[in-house]
């Protein structure tokens, strides 16, 4: 062991930690609770907010415990009167120039600034009022991300997300002083910048500062409106994560009551993005074979390695960012919406429904899906694709607003049809899962076998590492894939947008060569999404994964291609995977935005 | 390229093109330009690779790296409490008088840019003005407009 | 406490050119690293900026740290309000600060040092880069490995905080950082650093031209040595003046003072009133009030409202913006007594804020914060009349 152990005590408590650990962490192991702002565990240690002072003996400064490191001997007092004054002068403070107009707010209820306020009884305003922007309406001009400075603390916890996580920086801190705020490039609108929409701050604000455009209003119309015919969609990863908001530990997989409170809610049929997330490994898993099948038989040049297309948010990255790169996107929509182009054409037919009458709806862990549903390539049904994008906070709402006992539930299956979707969509929801649904298929295509993997899970591309990397060599083929005979597929998955980043720069300064690339934008994929809930942190990520491979491995099919609806749209419907329709429906482009 | 890519490439290749020359790449910029624009902030991100956000943030918290648009020459009076005692209010409103703007203000021929500056280390001697990188101690408002005028003549 | 008197020194302004500068530096290399080291732990000499660390010590800490690079930083950043000292010492002996800068090195391991100089001293530059230069190539007839670059500010009082200034010099915001780690273990860089203000420097060259005991003879057990002093306000004899440590304030305002003197602002802005009461038994020095040099003086004719409303503008625009104590705590001190002074507050709110200030003088994260409460409890409790009235 050469980790060494610093003692001390904390409010006359000895404890022993090890060296290099903070205050706060410290104070945790003996369960004494300091409250914290600018502290988060997924970013780097700001020490700004001040909320989290300590008094340590023998210093006449008190200590920000989130950045304080515990030293041999030290005697720290977490609730002393210093201490306490000072943190209700923090709070104070920070209530003087935040907008507490807490009942209007989206965030009413989930503030962390409010629940402070709230446990340390600050009542009467001491302090003279000084909310600047009171006055100015929030920017609103993101389809996915509402910006109301009147409500920052100036934590930093953004400006820290879009950086280190995400290495964006689309917002930054600006000025100094009292003119002090976190803003974009000359204050320009949110939708003028290199926002990703991807909603990772929304997902670390304390306050109501950052939150996503809601569109619960409009669902709401919609559902009440007897002449429309209202579809809904839900994402793989909202199943493992709505419970969270509505009682539930994180972990819970909630998908048959999820189901059923969507039937309650109203909404006409309830479907599964799970379905075209089976569609997508069909058309980009051969999209893959084809472009392998160009290089190594007709030596034509095409772009390799293949990225996944299925975030939003990295896809507007890769627009910004890497431009140069775009060609190496799969065409492939998203899941949402290639089943937003369905919806309202395949489905519509079959159930003899005009499209013009549908509106449809997806939930999602995604606040980049808000924006993306808005794109103007994503109208090929002849009208926008999918109406309106709720987040999985969103859908907690409703399911609240509608007087659903959620827990008390009985599961429900969904409708039918596009209700279906194997154990290799469901994966989609966390990093790796598109690749190894991918996989999946793809080899048992080429070879007639099943992937040779124990149980089918491909456990060197799962996981929360940056970025992983993963080789199949592919031996004993089909006949009319002889030409892949003896290749080595080699695979990597980033997942972050920090993580992308930096597979991108290796990728276009050819310091690595791959056939091809699963990014998800959000930490840990979409169970870390931008619309998922609040608080999120590894721990948390960690515990929604196990719970995506626990459903995958609870499905009877767990193969993209065993999907009997997958099957019966290609027959009655698409015909092959890139067909003519397919290529019409469920392909898209891509368009290079400026960097700065 | 245009004069400011220009620029920003000279003061990159002199200062090298990691974040720590950012200092004095904007400082070359302003030197030149007296401001920041959008494209030469714009220019600098792209040179060494930073978001633009990331460079207005870090020029913003500076007085002296400014981002609005600047007169040819920059006048500063120090407003902080010797020069205070010692009248800049009267500098000031000599000053405001003689180039017809506010504090903070441009000249319509956009050769003078009125601002004031916080203590510029001339307690002694106040009040103080600034004019570009020149120092003007003991100034009266006679003397103040003396010294404009010659940036007059000597500008045309 | 001991008693000195007041006594004027020429010590820092005694010019030296570069060569002479140069051959006191090849003399003192003839001592180990620990022993200049010792000499300067043994001077006493503390920090010449105001927060009055024991310089020596801080040389020995970088020194322990085993890193191939290491820097010395010249704090020429010299913003406090009532302080122009340093200007005044790197216009006419620059090159004694360029040789401490170099004994510093040499002792703690650096090859590289660097002046940051506030950008409202850019018309220093011509002058000094030429000194620069000419010391640095005589450094390399020497065979010295040490060079001295220049780097400027753009306007920011905080990046005078030693921690805002290294995040300046690697082109970010002057936001101060975390403490600890401090400088003398991760600094510019992330490297040890060694950072002293321009002052300490020049005094650091002075010890060892001058020997230990020769320094030790001026000023008292806590307060070793002389200091420059930047005397303004309501004085006829305003300007820079060198004065031995540990004097009563009582000689400094007989000799400064233009006869109505009401109160001395001691150690600029961030400093403490002394009210005309208290003349007689403040001692300037570490023992008593410690300064940067800043000496101000306001006779009966000045508002004390006026004073600290500037003093109060002043760190709310400065203030870096990052802690919540310093940020809004400013904006409240500066708009509570705005609202006193209109009556939209009662006199008792003072007391309030006087809490508040208590709060920013242990809760802030860095020592612009910490000290806004100097000068406003000291004329609050000194002036109380004209704040409220």
């Amino acid at each position: 062991m050469n980790e060494f152990l610093v003692n001390l005590k904390i409010n006359n408590i000895p404890v022993s930690v090890k060296e290099g650990t903070t205050i706060l962490d410290a104070a945790k192991i003996l369960n004494f609770k300091i409250p914290t702002l600018c502290n988060h565990p997924d970013l780097t240690v700001a020490g700004n907010c001040r909320v989290c002072v300590v008094e340590v003996e023998g210093s006449r400064l008190l200590s920000a415990s989130c950045a304080t490191p515990v030293s041999e001997g030290m005697e720290v007092y977490t609730n002393s009167e210093k201490v306490r004054t000072a943190r209700k002068h923090v709070i104070e403070l920070l209530l003087s120039e935040h907008n507490a107009d807490c009942t209007k707010c989206f965030k009413n209820g989930h503030c962390e600034l409010q629940d402070l306020a709230s446990e340390y009884r600050i009542g009467d305003h001491v302090f003279i009022d000084m909310v600047k922007d009171r006055s100015k309406l929030a920017d609103m001009s993101s389809p996915s991300i509402a910006k109301d400075d009147s409500k920052c603390i100036r934590c930093q916890r953004c400006v820290r997300t879009c950086e280190e996580l995400q290495s964006v920086s689309a917002l930054a801190v600006i000025n100094k002083g009292d003119h002090q705020k976190i803003s974009t490039f000359m204050n320009k609108p949110m939708d003028d910048v290199v926002c990703t929409n991807c909603g990772q701050c929304i997902n670390r604000c304390p306050t109501g500062a950052l939150t996503e455009r809601t569109y619960l209003e409009e669902v709401w119309n919609a559902i009440n409106n007897p002449s429309k015919h209202v579809v809904v969609q839900t994402a793989p990863a909202v199943r493992i994560g709505l419970g969270e908001d509505l009682g539930y530990k994180p972990g819970e997989r909630v998908t048959g009551k999820m189901v059923a409170a969507l039937k309650h809610i109203g909404f006409d049929s309830v479907l599964d993005t799970d379905f075209t997330a089976d569609l997508t490994i069909m058309e980009e898993g051969t999209e893959l074979l084809t472009r392998l099948k160009k290089a190594l038989v007709e030596g034509e040049k095409v772009a390799l390695p293949m990225m996944t297309s299925c975030s939003p948010g990295w896809i507007k990255f890769q627009e910004h960012m890497f431009p140069d790169l775009l060609n190496n996107l799969s065409t492939c929509k998203s899941p949402q919406q290639m089943f937003g182009a369905l919806a309202k054409t395949y489905y519509a037919r079959k159930k003899g429904i005009d499209p013009k009458n549908m509106v449809s709806v997806s939930i999602m862990p995604c606040t980049a899906k808000k924006f993306e549903c808005n794109r103007p390539e994503m109208r090929d049904s002849g009208y926008q694709d999918v109406d309106y994008v709720l987040t999985t906070r969103e859908l907690a709402m409703m399911v609240k607003q509608a007087g659903i006992d959620f827990m008390k539930l009985d599961d429900e299956h969904y409708d039918s049809i596009m209700g279906e979707g194997t154990g290799a969509a469901v994966i989609f929801g966390a990093t790796g899962g598109v690749m190894e649904a991918a996989l999946r298929t793809a080899y048992e295509i080429v070879t007639g076998r099943e992937v040779p993997f124990k149980n089918l899970n491909i456990m060197p591309v799962r996981g929360f590492e940056g970025i992983k990397e993963a080789k199949v060599l592919i031996n004993d083929v089909k006949p009319e894939w002889k030409f892949l005979e003896g290749v080595e597929l080699s695979v990597a998955i980033a997942h972050g947008l920090h993580n992308a980043n930096e597979l991108m720069k290796a990728v276009r300064e050819g310091k690595v060569v791959y056939h091809f690339i699963e990014v998800m934008g959000c930490p840990g994929g979409c169970l870390g999404g931008g619309g998922q809930p609040i608080p999120t942190s590894p721990e948390i990520r960690q515990k929604r994964a196990s719970a995506i491979y626990a459903e995958d491995e609870g499905l009877p099919l767990r193969k993209s291609h065993l999907n009997p609806e997958v099957a019966l749209i290609y027959k009655e419907f698409l015909g092959e995977p890139l067909g003519h329709k397919s290529h019409d429906l469920l392909h898209t482009h891509y368009k290079v935005r400026k960097r700065y | 390229m245009s004069n400011i890519e220009t620029l920003v490439k000279t003061l990159v290749e002199k200062h090298g093109k990691t974040r720590n020359s950012l200092m004095p790449v904007l400082q070359g910029i302003v030197k030149e330009e007296r401001f920041l624009s959008e494209e030469a902030m714009i220019s600098v991100a792209c040179e060494l690779d930073l978001s633009a956000a990331e460079v207005y943030g870090t020029a913003s918290f500076y007085t002296f790296l400014d981002t609005v648009p600047r007169g040819k020459n920059v006048v500063r009076i120090c407003k902080t409490i010797s020069c205070h005692m010692k009248g800049k209010d009267e500098i000031i409103e000599a000053l405001e008088n003689a180039l017809k703007v506010k504090v903070g203000e441009t000249t319509s021929d956009k050769k003078f840019t009125l601002l004031t500056a916080n203590c510029l280390g001339w307690c002694h001697k106040g009040p103080v003005m600034l004019v570009n990188d020149a120092v003007y101690p003991e100034i009266t408002p006679q003397k103040a407009i003396e010294v404009i005028e010659d940036y007059v003549k000597n500008t045309k | 406490m001991e008693n000195k008197v007041l006594k004027r020194v020429d010590y820092i302004f005694q010019e030296s050119s570069v060569v002479e500068v140069i051959e006191l530096i090849t003399k003192t290399f003839k001592k180990t690293p620990d022993d200049i080291i010792l000499d300067v732990i043994d001077s006493g000499l503390r920090g010449r900026g105001g927060a009055g660390f024991p310089t020596g010590l801080k040389w020995r800490f970088a020194k322990n740290e085993d890193s191939p690079v290491k820097y010395v930083i010249c704090n020429a950043d010299e913003g406090e309000p009532g302080t122009f000292k340093d200007r005044e010492i790197l216009e006419t002996v620059a090159s004694k600060v360029l040789a401490g800068m170099c004994i510093c090195g040499h002792s703690i391991g650096a090859k590289e040092g660097f002046i940051y100089l506030r950008g409202e001293y850019n018309y220093l530059l011509p002058h000094l880069s030429k000194v620069t230069d000419d010391f640095n190539n005589q450094l390399k007839t020497k065979n010295i490995d040490f060079t001295v670059y220049i780097k400027s500010g753009s306007g920011a009082y905080i990046c005078g905080e030693e921690s805002a200034l290294f995040e300046s010099m690697e082109g970010k915001r002057g936001e101060p950082r975390n403490k600890p780690p401090y400088p003398t273990i991760s600094g510019y860089n992330a490297k040890p650093t060694v950072i002293n203000n321009v002052e300490t420097l020049v005094y650091a060259y002075m010890i060892c031209k001058m020997g230990v005991e020769k320094f030790k003879e001026l000023g008292t057990k806590d307060s070793r040595g002389s200091k420059v002093f930047s005397v303004s306000g309501d004085t006829p004899n305003a300007g820079i003046f060198e004065l031995e440590l540990g004097m009563p304030l009582k000689d400094f305002v007989q000799d400064f003072g233009d006869g109505d003197t009401k109160a001395v602002q001691v150690g600029g802005a961030s400093g403490h009133c002394v009210p005309r009461k208290h003349f007689n038994e403040t001692i300037i020095g570490f023992e008593g009030i410690p300064t940067g040099g800043s000496m101000m003086i306001f006779n009966s004719s000045r508002s004390m409202y006026n004073v600290l409303h500037d003093y109060l503008e002043f760190f709310t625009e400065e203030s870096c913006g990052q802690c919540t104590p310093c940020r809004v705590g400013c904006q409240q001190l500066l708009k509570g007594i705005e609202a006193v002074k209109k009556g939209e507050r009662k006199p008792q709110y003072l007391d309030e804020l006087k809490k508040l200030s208590a709060t920013m003088k242990v809760a802030a994260k860095c020592g612009l914060g910490q000290s806004v409460a100097n000068p406003f409890n000291s004329i609050i409790d000194n002036f109380r009349e004209e704040i409220i009235y």
